[in-house]
C-alpha cells in the first residue's frame, strides 16, 4: 500500500520533466499509478469485504514511537476506489483539457493529490492521518493559485489554506487529544475500544471543526464556491474525491465509535443538514454553472456529514452509497461542465442556448448524472435517496426530530438545482441566439460519460451496491427486531416511495415556477454572507497583529529589559511558590566578620544605582566588587577572593582608563515619575525573588555534592587545591572554551575602539579628523652637549626607558621608581602563584592576572612606549600563543592513545601544569591587547 | 541539612536589585555597571549556595574571569557609542517604531467580487437580451489551456 503513495508521488516529481518530449501522453503516464491502485485495490476487495482488513506497517521514527501504519478496510476500500477511480478519469481528462506550458506541472500536481488522498483514506495512525491531511491542503493551494501571477486564484488559494489549515490545526489538537485519552493513536483500535468521558466530548468537537472547514460546512463553506475560478479539472477532482471528501471520510470513520458521544450527534446534523439546505438554496441563484455545482456539492457533502455521523446502521449505509454516487455524477457534472466551457466558450447560463441539439452526446451524458443527483430511479442516486429517507424514518436517530423533514427539504432543492444545470446548459432559452459550438472529441468526453455510465450500472444492480456498502455499515448493529436494510430498486408501495415522488414533483415544480420563486426569494431577508465574513476577520487580523505591535514594539531598550525581567520574575515566582517547601530555620548571620562587607556591598551597590557622577559610579562598584571578595575570604573560598581581588584591580583600570574621556555626569534622564516606579518595582521584585530563591535552594539540596566524587580523584590528579584540578584538569574543556571566549572578546575590544585607526577623533564623528595638537610638553629638553665629566650626577639610565615621552605634568617620580623596583618582584610572583596552584590557592588564571597588573603598571607609569620595551611581543601573539599551548596539550595525549584532556603525571609534574601555563599565557596576552586598545580609546 | 543565612540571602538579593535598576537605564555605562554587579551576585549566590563544595567555586572563578571579558566589551560598545554620538545612551530603534505605525495595506479586494448578488430576475430572458454584461468565463479561459 505505501508502494502506491510513494509511486503517485514518484511519477509526479517526474511527469513535468517528461510533459514537454511526451505531450498529451504525459497524462496516460500519470492516470497509470491511480489505475494501478484501482487493480490492485480490486484484487483485494473479496478479502476486506469478507472482513480480512488488510494492514501493513512501517518503522517510521521508532524511538517516538511513530510508525506508518496504513489498513485496507471496507470504508477505505471504498474511498481507494473513488479516489483512485476518479483521480485516472480527471488525468485523462486533463489531456484535452490543458494546452501550453503549464500541462506539465498541473498534471504532476494533480498526480500527487491523488496521492496524498490515497494517503489520507489509508492511514490508520492519527497522525499519519494529520501528515496527509495537510498535504492535501498544500497540494490545493498548489492547484487553485496556480503558477501563473493572477491575483483572484491566488486571493481563492490563500482562502482556503487559510480557511482549512485552521481547522487543519484544531484538528491536530484533537487528534492528540484523543489519542492520549485512547491510550493509542491506532485510528482501528481506537474505532474498536473507543475512549470515553474525561476530554474524549472536547477532542471530538475539535477533530469535527477540521471536518467542517475541509468539507466547507456552514459557517466555514465560503473558500469553495470561491475556489471554482481553478481549472475545471482540478475542480472536478476536487469536489468528487478528494480535498472536501477527507472530511466526510474522518467522521465516517470516527462515528461508528464515537457517534454515541454527546454533542457529535447534534453537531453533525445541524451542520450537515443545515448546510444541505441552505446550500441547495443558494445554488438556485447561482448563474456560472460551475458555481451552481459547487453550492450543489456544499449542500450534498451536508448531507453526507448528516448521514455518515448519524451513528445508525441505515444511515451509513445510505451515507456510503451517497458517497459513491455523489463522486460519480458531480465529477461527471463537473467534466460536461469543462466541455462546454471549451467547447463554447462560456459557462454562463445566461449565454448558453439550445446547446442541447448542437452537443447531443454531451448532453446524454450530463443528463445520466444530473438525473443520478436528483434521485431518479433507477440510477445510484435514486437507491442513496431511498436509503436516507428509510434511515431518518425507520432507522431511529434518536433526539433530533426535525431531521427528516430537513432531509426532505434538502432533497427537494436537489432536484431543483439539478433541474437548473441541465435546463441553464441545455435548453432553448427565449430570445437568445443558439450558442456555437464545435462537438468535443470522444477521448474528451469519454471519462465524464465513464462515471454517469457507472451511475447507472450501480443503480441497476443493487446487489453489487450493497456488497461495497453493506461491510462498511456492519459496523453498527441494526436496530433491535428489525432485519438490516438492503439496498434494492423496488422496495414495494411504502412511504419512503411516495416521498421520492413527492421530492422530485415539488423539485420540478419548484424549476417550473422559477420566476415565482425568485420573487419570494427576493422578498425573504438576506442570509448573512460568509465570504465577508471571512474578509471582515482576515481585515481585523491584520489590524490586530499592527496594533498588537505598536504596543509590544516600542524601541526602548529599557521597555523590553523590563518586559522580560517581570516575566522572569513572574513565572519563577509561582514556580518557586507552588513547589516551596515550608522554610525551616534561618540563622540570622553566620558570622560576625561577614557584617561589614555585607554591610559595604549593599551601601556600595545601592549608592552606585543612585550616584550621577560617572567615575564616581565605577568606583563605587569597585568597592561592591572588593566587598563581595572580602566575602569570599570569610567563606575560605580562598581561590574565589584571590582572583576576584585581581579582577576588580584589572576592572577598575581599564574602565577608568577608557571612561574618563566621556561626560563626568551621565545625561539626566527624564523618565516619567510611572516608568520610574515601573524600574525600581521591577528591581525590588528581581531581588526579592533571588533572595527567596537563594533560600529555598540552599535548604532544597538533599543529595550531597559531586564533591566527595572530585575529592577521591584529587589523590590521582596529584594535586591539593581542587578547585584548580576542576579547572585545569576535570573541567579542562570548560576552560578551554572560557579562555577562547576571553580572547574573542579581547580581539572585538581591540577592533571597536581601533576602528578609527587609533588617531584622534572628536566625539560625534566617524571619520578620523586631526586637530591641532598641543605639543606635548617635555620636563627636560634634551640639555646640550657636554662632556660627559659634566654629567657625572646624572643618572646614566633611566628608571623607565619610555617614560621620558610622556608629558612632565603627568609623571610621578615616587610611582617611577617603585614601579622599576615592584615590576620584576611582581613577575616572580605571578610565576609563584602560577606553579602553587597546584597545592593552595593560584593557578594560570591568578597569576596571569598578577602577571598583567605588572604590566599594567609599566603602562600607567610609562606609556605605550615603555609597554613597548618591556613586552616587544605583539600581544595577539602572546594571546594566541597561549590557547595554542593549552589546546595543544589537551590533544597531546590523542598521539598516545589516551583521551584529549586527559592529564597524566610524571616526575611529580601534571601535564596539566603545561595546561595552566597556557591559561596563563593567554591571560597576559590578552591584558597586554586591552591595555593597546586603551591605548587608542586615550589617543 | 545547612541553610543560608539571612545576610547572604539580603547581600544576595541587594545585589540583583541593584543590578537590575542599573541594567534598566538608558546609559550604556550603567549598564554595564549593572551588569558586573549582577555578576558579583550571581558569584555570590553560587558560592553561598555550594558550600564547600569545590565545583561551584570553580564555576564561580571561571564566572569571574568570562565576566572581566564582557565588561571590557561593553565598555568598549560604550566608547564607541561615545565616539559616534557623543554620549552614551541607547537610542530608541526608530525602525522598530515605524512597524507599529505602519498603514493596514490597502483593501485591494475587487468589490464587484465572484460573489456577484444582482437582482433576481435572471431567470426571466422573455425581455430579450440584457444590457448587462453576464459573467462570462471567455476571458478566464485562455489561461486555462482553452
Amino acid at each position: 500500500m505505501l508502494v502506491l503513495v510513494v509511486a503517485h508521488l514518484g511519477v509526479a516529481a517526474l511527469v513535468p520533466l517528461l510533459a514537454p518530449r511526451l505531450g498529451r501522453a504525459a497524462w496516460a503516464v500519470a492516470a497509470l499509478p491511480p489505475l494501478a491502485t484501482l487493480v490492485w485495490a480490486f484484487t483485494r476487495a473479496g478479502r476486506v469485504l469478507d472482513g480480512e482488513p488488510q494492514h501493513e506497517s512501517l518503522a517510521w521514527v521508532p524511538a517516538l514511537g511513530l510508525r506508518l501504519d496504513v489498513r485496507l478496510d471496507p470504508l477505505s476500500l471504498l474511498m481507494v476506489l473513488i479516489v483512485s477511480g476518479i483521480g485516472a478519469l480527471v488525468l485523462a481528462y486533463g489531456a484535452y483539457y490543458y494546452r501550453g506550458r503549464d500541462a506539465g506541472r498541473e498534471a504532476g500536481w494533480l498526480l500527487a493529490f491523488a496521492g496524498v488522498m490515497l494517503g489520507l483514506v489509508i492511514a490508520d495512525h492519527l497522525l499519519l492521518l494529520y501528515t496527509f491531511w495537510e498535504l492535501t491542503t498544500v497540494v490545493s493551494f498548489l492547484l487553485i493559485a496556480g503558477r501563473r501571477p493572477d491575483t483572484e486564484r491566488r486571493r481563492a488559494a490563500e482562502q482556503a489554506l487559510l480557511t482549512t489549515v485552521l481547522g487543519g490545526l484544531t484538528m491536530l489538537l484533537g487528534l492528540i487529544m484523543l489519542g492520549r485519552a485512547g491510550d493509542s493513536y491506532r485510528l482501528s483500535e481506537l474505532i474498536a475500544d473507543p475512549p470515553r468521558g474525561g476530554y474524549v466530548p472536547v477532542a471530538l468537537v475539535l477533530i469535527l471543526v477540521g471536518a467542517f472547514t475541509k468539507s466547507a460546512q456552514m459557517p466555514f463553506h465560503s473558500w469553495l464556491p470561491v475556489a471554482m475560478v481553478a481549472p475545471t479539472p482540478v475542480s472536478a477532482y476536487l469536489h468528487a474525491a478528494a480535498m472536501v471528501k477527507a472530511g466526510v471520510y474522518l467522521v465516517a470513520r470516527l462515528a461508528p465509535g464515537f457517534a454515541d458521544v454527546a454533542p457529535w450527534r447534534l453537531l453533525v446534523l445541524t451542520a450537515g443538514l443545515t448546510t444541505m439546505v441552505l446550500g441547495a438554496w443558494r445554488a438556485l441563484r447561482e448563474k456560472d454553472l460551475k458555481r451552481l455545482l459547487a453550492w450543489g456539492t456544499i449542500s450534498e457533502l451536508g448531507m453526507l456529514i448528516a448521514l455518515l455521523g448519524a451513528g445508525t446502521r441505515t444511515a451509513a449505509v445510505a451515507g456510503a452509497v451517497m458517497l459513491l454516487a455523489h463522486a460519480l455524477f458531480k465529477s461527471s457534472l463537473f467534466m460536461v461542465t469543462g466541455v462546454i466551457d471549451h467547447q463554447a466558450g462560456t459557462r454562463d447560463l445566461r449565454r448558453l442556448s439550445r446547446l442541447g441539439a448542437r452537443l447531443p452526446a454531451t448532453c446524454a451524458v450530463a443528463v445520466l448524472a444530473a438525473a443520478s443527483m436528483a434521485g431518479l430511479p433507477p440510477l445510484l442516486g435514486f437507491i442513496g435517496e431511498e436509503a436516507r429517507y428509510d434511515a431518518f424514518l425507520h432507522g431511529g436517530v434518536a433526539g433530533v426530530p426535525w431531521t427528516p423533514l430537513a432531509l426532505f427539504a434538502g432533497s427537494v432543492l436537489t432536484v431543483a438545482l439539478s433541474a437548473r444545470y441541465l435546463w441553464g446548459a441545455f435548453a432553448a432559452k427565449p430570445g437568445l441566439p443558439d450558442t456555437p459550438a464545435r462537438r468535443p472529441a470522444a477521448a474528451f468526453l469519454a471519462p465524464a460519460a465513464v462515471p454517469a455510465a457507472l451511475g447507472a450500472a450501480l443503480g441497476l444492480l443493487p446487489g453489487v451496491t450493497d456488497g461495497l456498502t453493506g461491510p462498511y455499515a456492519d459496523a453498527y448493529q441494526p436496530p433491535a427486531g428489525d432485519k438490516p436494510y438492503h439496498l434494492a430498486l423496488w422496495h414495494g408501495f411504502t412511504w419512503v416511495l411516495g416521498l421520492s415522488v413527492l421530492t422530485l414533483l415539488l423539485g420540478l415544480a419548484m424549476h417550473l415556477g422559477r420566476r415565482g420563486m425568485a420573487a419570494f426569494r427576493s422578498s425573504l431577508p438576506r442570509l448573512p454572507d460568509a465570504q465577508g465574513g471571512y474578509r471582515a476577520s482576515i481585515r481585523g487580523l491584520g489590524a490586530f497583529a499592527i496594533s498588537f505591535t505598536r504596543v509590544t514594539q516600542v524601541g526602548s531598550l529599557p521597555f523590553y529589559l523590563t518586559v522580560v525581567l517581570a516575566t522572569v520574575v513572574l513565572l519563577s515566582f509561582v514556580t518557586l511558590l507552588s513547589g516551596a517547601s515550608p522554610t525551616g530555620h534561618v540563622d540570622l548571620w553566620r558570622s560576625w566578620t561577614e557584617l561589614a562587607p555585607a554591610a559595604i556591598v549593599l551601601g556600595a551597590a545601592l549608592a552606585a544605582t543612585m550616584i550621577r557622577h560617572r567615575l564616581a559610579a565605577v568606583l563605587l562598584t569597585g568597592a561592591v566588587g572588593y566587598g563581595v571578595a572580602c566575602l569570599f575570604v570569610a567563606r575560605d573560598a580562598l581561590d574565589l577572593a584571590l582572583t576576584q581581588f585581581l579582577v576588580e584591580s584589572l576592572t577598575l583600570v581599564v574602565v577608568v582608563l577608557v571612561l574618563r574621556r566621556l561626560p563626568p555626569r551621565f545625561t539626566p534622564e527624564s523618565p516619567s515619575a510611572r516608568g520610574r516606579w515601573v524600574r525600581a518595582a521591577v528591581a525590588l521584585a528581581t531581588g526579592t525573588l533571588v533572595a527567596v530563591f537563594a533560600l529555598v535552594a540552599t535548604q532544597a539540596r538533599r543529595d550531597g555534592s559531586d564533591a566527595p566524587d572530585y575529592a577521591r580523584h584529587l589523590a590521582e590528579t596529584g594535586s591539593e587545591n581542587a578547585v584548580n584540578a576542576i579547572i585545569v584538569d576535570f573541567r579542562a574543556l570548560d576552560t578551554l572554551g572560557e579562555i577562547s571566549v576571553l580572547l574573542v572578546t579581547a580581539i572585538g575590544v581591540v577592533s571597536l575602539v581601533r576602528v578609527w585607526g587609533g588617531e584622534d577623533a572628536e566625539p560625534g564623528q566617524t571619520a578620523p579628523v586631526t586637530g591641532p595638537q598641543e605639543p606635548p610638553v617635555y620636563a627636560r629638553d634634551q640639555p646640550p652637549e657636554r662632556s660627559p665629566a659634566a654629567r657625572w650626577d646624572q643618572p646614566r639610565q633611566h628608571w623607565l626607558p619610555g617614560v621620558a615621552e610622556r608629558p612632565g605634568a603627568e609623571r610621578s617620580v615616587a610611582m617611577e621608581v617603585l614601579t622599576r623596583v615592584l615590576f620584576p618582584s611582581i613577575l616572580v610572583f605571578s610565576v609563584f602563584l602560577l606553579f602553587f596552584g597546584h597545592y593552595g590557592p593560584g593557578g594560570g588564571f591568578a597569576g596571569g592576572l598578577v602577571a598583567g597588573q605588572a604590566f599594567v603598571l609599566r603602562y600607567l607609569v610609562g606609556g605605550r612606549t615603555d609597554l613597548g620595551l618591556v613586552a616587544p611581543i605583539d600581544p595577539g601573539i602572546v594571546a594566541g600563543g597561549g590557547l595554542v599551548l593549552a589546546a595543544g596539550t589537551g590533544l597531546v595525549p590523542l598521539a598516545f592513545g589516551g583521551e584529549p584532556l586527559s592529564a597524566t603525571t610524571w616526575l611529580h609534574v601534571s601535564t596539566s601544569l603545561s595546561f595552566d601555563i597556557g591559561v596563563y599565557v593567554l591571560v597576559v596576552g590578552v591584558i597586554l591587547k586591552l591595555l593597546s586598545a586603551a591605548e587608542g580609546a586615550r589617543a | 541539612m545547612k541553610s543560608l543565612d539571612l545576610t547572604m540571602a539580603l547581600v544576595v538579593g541587594g545585589l540583583f536589585a541593584a543590578g537590575v535598576h542599573l541594567m534598566l537605564q538608558r546609559s550604556l555605562t550603567r549598564i554595564l555597571l549593572g551588569f558586573i554587579v549582577l555578576g558579583h551576585g550571581t558569584n555570590l549566590l553560587l558560592l553561598t549556595t555550594g558550600g564547600a563544595d569545590p565545583l561551584p567555586q570553580a564555576m564561580a572563578l571561571t564566572a569571574i574571569v568570562i565576566t572581566f571579558g564582557i565588561t571590557t566589551f561593553l565598555l568598549a560598545l560604550a566608547y564607541r557609542s561615545w565616539r559616534l554620538s557623543g554620549h552614551d545612551e541607547v537610542p530608541d530603534d526608530i525602525e522598530d517604531r515605524r512597524i507599529g505605525d505602519v498603514r493596514e495595506r490597502a483593501d485591494t479586494e475587487p468589490t464587484a467580487d465572484v460573489e456577484d448578488d444582482e437582482d433576481e430576475g435572471d431567470d426571466g430572458f422573455g425581455g430579450g437580451p440584457r444590457a448587462r454584461g453576464p459573467v462570462g468565463s471567455g476571458d478566464r479561459r485562455g489561461e486555462e489551456g482553452g
